[in-house]
């Protein structure tokens, strides 16, 4: 059976998506996904949509599923890739792809889950460092 | 209503797997691309033909697509003619509207795919089935 590989690099998970998706594909790398994030410990899943031709309302509602399932479980999702005959069919479907964010290719995905990460972690640092000053 | 066309030339494929969805996208592809459809009005056919195949395979069971290269003037586009024996819809109107779904889904297929096409067309009778037809012109 078919399958979508997922590729782990230090805290983040990578996905290609080269094929064009039927339902069960992508239902399969929706579950395979969420399972990855929960047992590696993963910050943040990288998807590159950079050879899918046709993201329909079914597709749409998984990547959206990614998002917010992997958020629960504490990683941002960062969708990349996606061509612009794909964007403006979207949005004149309706579908907005709410619960992940998007950047214009790898590099830049990369750089926004960095940045998202970084600075989460910054915030739970300085609570930290207050909880510090609390007299004993 | 469906304008009056000449058709070029047809052909059908059935679906009735979940599988046979990417072998007909592929050929309304293959037909978009013969008649010059560009890149953006190609997405927007396939991903309208992709929505109202699924429904036809959630909803009718399956069915049967006809695929017509049409012809109005100088104008050339593609006819895809879905039909099933499903249960057919109960109101249509409530069908076509954004976000309302028998199913789970989030209610986007048909109005969606209305909104992506120049010509959408749906009779549906209830117990013998659901007749969908759209059309995309290549520069519409």
């Amino acid at each position: 059976m078919d399958r979508i590989p997922i590729l782990r690099m230090g805290q983040f998970l990578l996905v290609t998506i080269q094929v064009d998706l039927y339902d069960r594909l992508a239902l399969d790398l929706e579950a395979d996904l969420v399972k990855a994030v929960s047992k590696t410990g993963a910050r943040g899943i990288l998807i590159d949509i950079s050879a899918v031709s046709i993201v329909d309302s079914f597709m749409g509602r998984i990547i959206g599923n990614i998002g917010v399932m992997s958020k629960l479980l504490d990683a941002e999702t960062v969708v990349v890739g996606m061509q612009p005959a794909v964007a403006i069919t979207l949005v004149e479907l309706g579908l907005p792809l709410k619960g992940v964010y998007t950047a214009l290719n790898v590099e830049r995905g990369m750089d926004l889950l960095k940045s998202k990460i970084q600075f989460e972690d910054e915030t739970i640092d300085q609570e930290d460092d207050n909880s510090d000053d609390l007299p004993e | 209503m469906i304008t009056a066309t000449i058709s070029l030339n047809k052909d059908t494929v059935i679906v009735q797997r979940e599988q046979d969805v990417v072998l007909f996208r592929n050929r309304v592809k293959e037909y978009a691309v013969k008649i010059r459809m560009g890149l953006v009005n190609q997405t927007k056919l396939i991903t309208a033909a992709s929505e109202l195949v699924r429904n036809m395979l959630r909803y009718g069971n399956g069915g049967q697509v006809l695929i017509e290269v049409v012809t109005r003037g100088r104008d050339n586009g593609i006819r895809l003619t879905f039909k099933d024996q499903g249960p057919g819809i109960a109101d249509i109107s409530m069908a076509l509207k954004d976000g309302f779904s028998t199913g789970k889904s989030l209610g986007l297929g048909l109005p969606g795919a209305k909104r992506l096409v120049n010509e959408f067309d749906i009779k549906s009778e209830l117990g013998k089935g659901t007749i969908v037809t759209i059309l995309k012109w290549a520069n519409g």
